[in-house]
């Protein structure tokens, strides 16, 4: 890849990616659950591991976990979700890891900042997408999200990193 | 010890903080009381550290804590378990600050002192200037009194109270019941969630036993279910139970059919259960062996709460760690089969990961309801906190009273064991 072409891509994932945080702060479930391809996995892992299906994770969902999860937070019979902690977060730091065929893999650096009930809690994060490229923009076929204390003494989240 | 306040000197009116059927707002506010606590029930009793299969080989250690107070348990090469301080006798720092791992020794960082997995005090840099009236074998990390039963590790400061298995006692054979979800294989942890919430210790320890709560607070949980998965859940109608096991201990029976995972194993297996049913047989797995494994991935039906710090909950270890008047961290400790068939431990992970810890479907909600209180408590401190609930309505069970599976029986129990210890 020559360095204007790795630029092109670089460019074209950080907007992919910067377009998803903006979902996310914004709530916008439902169009977040459209970037995904079915097949694809969102896990917040707690170790390292080789297989994450094979280990205790905070989240590991497939498509019908993301969309129970989207369903839980949104029709109001989830106490800590009614209402949730607001969000702003930065994403920056952008690195292509690797690029196959229409696969690449960016890893990323998260900043998240929540509220709620009068005190901030600060979160961050490593994330690591799998993308597959479409005409237009991406899919999502795999989100990491490393949190740094991630095996540690966390509290709960009721949004999405 | 010299302390500047003794413990032992303050004078408590218990009567008034715990009643049969209330208890008093300061018991989740008072700093001072708090303090009293980690003196008088964190460190005269057993408080539970490990599961045995955390530390599961010579050399094996893992960082607990026994109310606030850190301690390393660990695996020597006898294989014998030991709890000890983690805090070097020279000049009090800790000696280890990984999690979990294996290793020969622990050293302290800040003048080399060493220890070996028994606590001892192995060598120190430039002994010399010690002279000999210095004895190392005085100077061993603090060790804790350890037992264990069927897995579980306590430990205690106080070498006087009575051996582990008599502090338990009728909790012992729900323990071995609860077991039962190794479904033919030693239970083996498995990971955990971790999350601290502001609220005090007691808050969590009340809802264990407090089944009133689930279809309120559990209800987005509930409404992700299949159908059949949420009419087991749904409980509260049912022929459920909470009982008084004696020394603050309580177990809330929930689904009556899985109180022994062995029972009837014939039943038809639940619909969400059915394609682990048939990878089990495709694996060569015999028809009762997939039935028994089955039953244990679903879990048990009770929850069995220990006083003061740790449940056997339905499928996982449910662990407190009293941080402070307002801050309590938790742990829900993952629990599999250990050798048991990789697809059946992974939906356990699964299950786990549905309702439990920072991102579960019930945690969270939990954790707002629990600082709720806290953060409620902070205004009409003459009002009492009611458990009062099926009082007038209980009946004498097995080992003590039993009530309506929603009833405040549990609570009762343990806030009479409080109101025990803290006026010794």
């Amino acid at each position: 890849m020559s360095n204007s072409e790795h630029n092109e891509l670089l460019s074209r994932v950080t907007r992919f990616i910067w377009g998803e945080a903006a979902l996310l702060d914004a709530r916008e479930y439902d169009a977040w659950l459209d970037l995904w391809q079915t097949e694809g996995m969102y896990i917040i892992p707690i170790e390292e591991a080789e297989n994450y299906a094979e280990v205790l994770n905070l989240c590991y969902d497939n498509d019908k976990m993301r969309r129970d999860r989207i369903k839980r937070f949104q029709e109001g019979f989830s106490i800590s979700s009614a209402p949730p902690a607001i969000t702003v977060r930065t994403v920056s730091r952008f690195k292509i890891d690797a690029l196959e065929g229409d696969t690449v893999v960016v890893s990323c650096a998260q900043h998240l900042v929540e509220d709620k009930f009068g005190r901030q809690r600060l979160w961050a994060a490593n994330l690591r997408y799998t993308l597959t490229a479409t005409d237009a923009s991406f899919t999502l076929k795999e989100k990491v999200v490393r949190l740094l204390n991630s095996d540690g003494v966390l509290n709960s989240f009721s949004y999405l990193f | 010890m010299n302390q500047l306040i003794d413990a032992k000197d303050i004078t408590l009116d218990t009567e008034k903080l715990v009643e049969s059927d209330q208890i008093a707002s300061s018991m989740y506010t008072d700093e001072a009381l708090f303090d009293i606590e980690q003196d008088r029930i964190f460190r005269q009793t057993w408080v539970w550290v490990a599961h045995e299969s955390e530390v599961p080989d010579k050399g094996s250690f893992k960082l607990s804590h026994v109310g606030r107070e850190p301690v390393i348990v660990s695996r020597d090469r006898k294989r014998n378990l030991h709890v000890m301080l983690n805090r070097c006798r020279h000049r009090g720092a800790t000696v280890c600050e990984i999690h979990k791992g294996k290793t020969s020794s622990f050293q302290c960082p800040y003048h080399g002192w060493g220890y070996g997995l028994d606590g001892s005090l192995r060598a120190i840099p430039h002994p010399e200037q010690y002279g000999e009236s210095f004895d190392k074998a005085e100077y061993g990390l603090f060790a804790l009194r350890t037992e264990s039963y069927n897995g579980m590790i306590f430990a205690t400061f106080n070498d006087d109270i009575e051996p582990l298995e008599e502090f338990l006692g009728a909790a012992k054979k729900w323990i071995d019941l609860f077991m039962k979800q190794g479904g033919g294989f030693p239970v083996k942890t498995m990971g955990e969630h971790q999350f601290s919430v502001p609220m005090n210790w007691k808050v969590q320890l009340e809802n264990t036993t407090d089944a009133y709560h689930f279809p309120v607070v559990h209800k987005s949980f509930l409404k992700s279910l299949d159908g059949e998965a949420e009419e087991t859940f749904t409980f509260l109608e049912g022929e459920g139970f909470v009982e008084d096991l004696g020394n603050g201990h309580s177990v809330m029976v929930m689904i009556p059919e899985l109180v022994d995972l062995e029972d009837d194993l014939e039943r038809k297996i639940p619909e969400r259960f059915e394609a682990l049913a048939e990878e089990l047989r495709s694996e060569g797995y015999l028809d009762d062996q997939v039935r028994r494994i089955v039953r244990a991935v679903g879990g048990s039906g009770f929850n069995l709460n220990l006083f003061p710090n740790v449940a056997c909950s339905m499928a996982f270890f449910r662990v407190l760690t009293p941080m402070a008047v307002n801050r309590t961290d938790i742990r829900h400790i993952a629990i599999g089969m250990d050798g048991g068939p990789a697809v059946a431990n992974r939906m356990r992970l699964r299950l786990h990961e549905h309702f439990q810890g920072p991102m579960g479907f019930g945690s969270p909600d939990d954790a707002e309801v629990w600082e709720r209180i806290q953060r409620g408590v902070d205004g009409g401190k003459e009002l009492p906190i009611l458990v009062n609930r099926g009082i007038d309505k209980e009946i004498r069970g097995e080992d003590g009273p039993r009530g309506h599976v929603s009833d405040e029986t549990g609570m009762r129990a343990a806030y009479s064991m409080w109101k025990r210890m803290m006026q010794e």
